[in-house]
């Protein structure tokens, strides 16, 4: 067994011991609140295939999975702590009304500089606590999270003073023009083109971190920043460009979401996308051509959470804490560690003696 | 204009920005406390929403106050001791098991009120009790100070309490002195034989405590239910809170005033014709100012050193 397989074999061993006990987790929690477990866990597990339509919100709520995920991968890789794709995704998706509301444009191009401005926007934001880290080293896990609530009070004022629809009792914007709006591409379902363009993301952020210029000086700035320094890369610049390109992905996630999947602006506070994609990063392990399918099993246990919700007296939150049960044992670094070294060792120790055979041969 | 100063410069200002100091001073000081000891410990905000609820389930199923206190530290306890697993003993990234906390917290609070009660909102259908307000003998009667000193809730005087006793227990306990060299050097502490996890763990508890009466106090002091999301970023407030005061127990309370202010504020600004979405932004702009503030003065000072 080589080194890399010996990784393989733990990575893949840890990661299915933490779905199970997060899942063996809720089960317990179903049978300890529940009244009717059975049918609860029965909607929760199978509910979500019992449909196409069902299958369709699968794939629907990984979509914007896909982006946040990504935007805290790239965030993460730079070794920066920023939890700004929340607000970057709302910012996106509120930008992104207002360019479909406010500017009349033809069909098709009318979506694109949605999303360019959405990019744009997300952009903008997380490259505050990246601007204020660089200059100052201002901690930029507190005021990204600040950053978040500001932008969500933003997004609020906006819809509210600007693009609200009158008639309605609640909040909710102004119908999104026609030709700004994502068609849908599986009929049936809500599936619509942002599903496409999400999985082209990750084929793009994989470029950009393993074959690009930019990527390896990300790596290794993400690494070790000292040695970064010493080798002449900028490293700090390489931090806020990561962070920035990341609030790029995350905002045009969120217009992607408001255009693919709604004809309003109805959002009230931030979805929460951000957070859960970093459990997403996390389940994908720095390969972003993982993300979707870590995504998509995420995004599986949202919706057999909500089909529970409707059929059962479990209430969907059950979802955020598998999400928070996963992230505590995934980034738990000392879990089958022991297994992994002993791996390791072996692994050495044959490799020497492969060695040690072929000088005898020669 | 002059209305809004008015309303500030009044004893009603600042006997509520006493009041609304408290759930940041609390898990502040808490912070304070954890970042000595060397662990920046981000889910203030899952513990506080935690023992929120506890308290409140506590007091109404236990059938009083003291039954509801020990809810809320037991499962602030509880809580950071599962911090503390997972990131000494499994070696977990403290941010990401502070926000896993957090998401747990915030997924574990709505589920349990909508098992107990069938509502996601508030605890209002439970009969839960509060912390009483204190009238101080003597200070009472004093003319202004009275009124702004006297007839807080009880967990505002215990949070100014734990400032004392934070210093005390920093800088006069033999305690103190091994959480700070744990933070400060952890290599070096061990070499003398100070046990470094048992340390850490001792400071994530303590920290989880103070943090855990803070929660109580927004559900049992500043409303009398628990609604979901309560804390709304108090806990990361506290944190940069913890961070700006550089975790000495005057500096932590100093930097809480200083927050406090911009949140008794907003309540205040509410009178202006300001959209309110605005005045909901100020606590949090406030936060992101001061602690930059801070930081370039820091920075500014670090290069002076460095010119010398």
């Amino acid at each position: 067994m080589t080194l890399k397989k010996a990784n393989l074999l733990v990575d893949s061993v840890k990661m299915l011991l933490v779905i199970v006990v997060a899942l063996v987790l809720v089960t317990g929690i179903v049978f300890a609140v529940s009244s009717e477990p059975s049918n609860a866990l029965y909607n929760f597990f199978i509910g979500p295939f019992l449909s196409l339509r069902r299958v369709g919100n699968i794939i629907e709520g990984a979509c914007p999975l896909v982006f946040t995920a990504l935007a805290v991968m790239i965030i993460f890789r730079a070794g920066q702590f920023s939890m700004i794709s929340e607000g970057a995704f709302f910012m996106g998706a509120a930008i992104a009304m207002a360019v479909s509301i406010a500017v009349p444009m033809p069909t098709g191009i009318h979506a694109v500089a949605c999303l360019l401005c959405a990019a744009a926007g997300g952009a903008l934001v997380a490259s505050i606590p990246a601007f204020l880290k660089k200059l100052w080293s201002v901690s930029e896990v507190v005021t990204s999270i600040m950053l978040n609530y500001v932008v969500q009070y933003f997004a609020i004022y906006l819809v509210t003073y600007h693009f609200r629809e009158m008639q309605s009792s609640s909040l909710a914007s102004l119908k999104l023009a026609e030709t700004s709006l994502l068609p849908g591409i599986l009929p049936g379902t809500n599936v619509h083109l942002g599903v496409i363009i999400a999985i082209l993301m990750c084929v793009f952020c994989w470029f950009l971190i393993y074959r690009s210029r930019f990527g390896y000086q990300l790596r290794i700035t993400g690494c070790n920043p000292s040695f970064a320094h010493y080798v002449g890369l900028k490293e700090t610049g390489v931090m806020v460009g990561a962070q920035v390109i990341a609030g790029a992905i995350a905002g045009m996630g969120g217009s992607i979401e408001l255009l693919g999947m709604y004809t309003r602006f109805k959002w009230t506070e931030t979805p929460g996308y951000g957070w859960t994609g970093i459990v997403v990063a996390l389940l994908a392990k720095d390969n972003p051509l993982m993300v979707p399918l870590a995504a998509a099993f995420i995004a599986y246990i949202n919706t057999g959470a909500n089909i529970m919700a409707m059929n059962s007296d479990v209430s969907s939150e059950m979802a955020q804490i598998i999400q928070g049960v996963i992230m505590l044992l995934i980034a738990s670094g000392a879990l089958l560690q022991r297994w992994r070294q002993k791996l390791i060792d072996k692994a050495a120790e044959q490799e020497q003696a492969a060695a040690a055979a072929e000088q005898v041969q020669a | 204009m002059s209305i809004i100063l008015q309303n500030i410069f009044s004893t009603e200002f600042v006997y509520m920005w006493i009041r609304v100091v408290t759930p940041i001073l609390l898990p502040a000081l808490g912070g304070a406390i954890c970042n000595r000891a060397g662990v920046v410990n981000l889910g203030l905000e899952g513990i506080m929403l935690l023992s929120a609820l506890a308290g409140v389930l506590g007091s109404a199923f236990g059938g009083g106050l003291l039954a509801g206190l020990a809810a809320g530290l037991g499962t602030a306890l509880l809580v950071s001791l599962v911090f503390a697993y997972f990131h000494l003993n499994l070696k977990a990234d403290a941010t990401i098991c502070g926000t896993a906390i957090n998401t747990l917290a915030s997924g574990f609070t709505v589920l349990l009120l909508f098992t107990i009660t069938g509502e996601k909102g508030t605890s209002a259908s439970l009969k839960s009790f509060s912390f009483s307000t204190v009238n101080i003998p003597l200070v009472e009667d004093i003319p202004v100070i009275g009124k702004i000193l006297s007839g807080h809730n009880l967990m505002t005087y215990v949070a100014l309490l734990a400032v004392v006793a934070v210093w005390f227990l920093l800088y006069k306990m033999p305690l103190g002195l091994r959480i700070r060299s744990v933070g400060e050097n952890p290599n070096a502490a061990s070499s003398v034989g100070v046990n470094v996890r048992r340390t850490r763990y001792i400071a994530i508890l303590l920290c989880g405590a103070l943090t855990g009466l803070g929660g109580m106090y927004m559900s049992m002091g500043y409303l009398g239910m628990f609604t979901r999301e309560m804390v709304a970023g108090r806990g990361f407030i506290a944190l940069a809170a913890a961070a700006m005061g550089q975790s000495t127990p005057i500096g932590v309370f100093l930097s809480s005033m200083l927050f406090a202010f911009f949140d008794g504020m907003s309540n205040t600004l509410q009178l202006l014709a300001l959209p309110s979405q605005f005045i909901d932004m100020l606590p949090y702009l406030a936060t992101i100012g001061g602690l930059t503030a801070y930081s370039i003065q820091r920075a500014r000072k670090a290069k002076r050193r460095l010119a010398e």
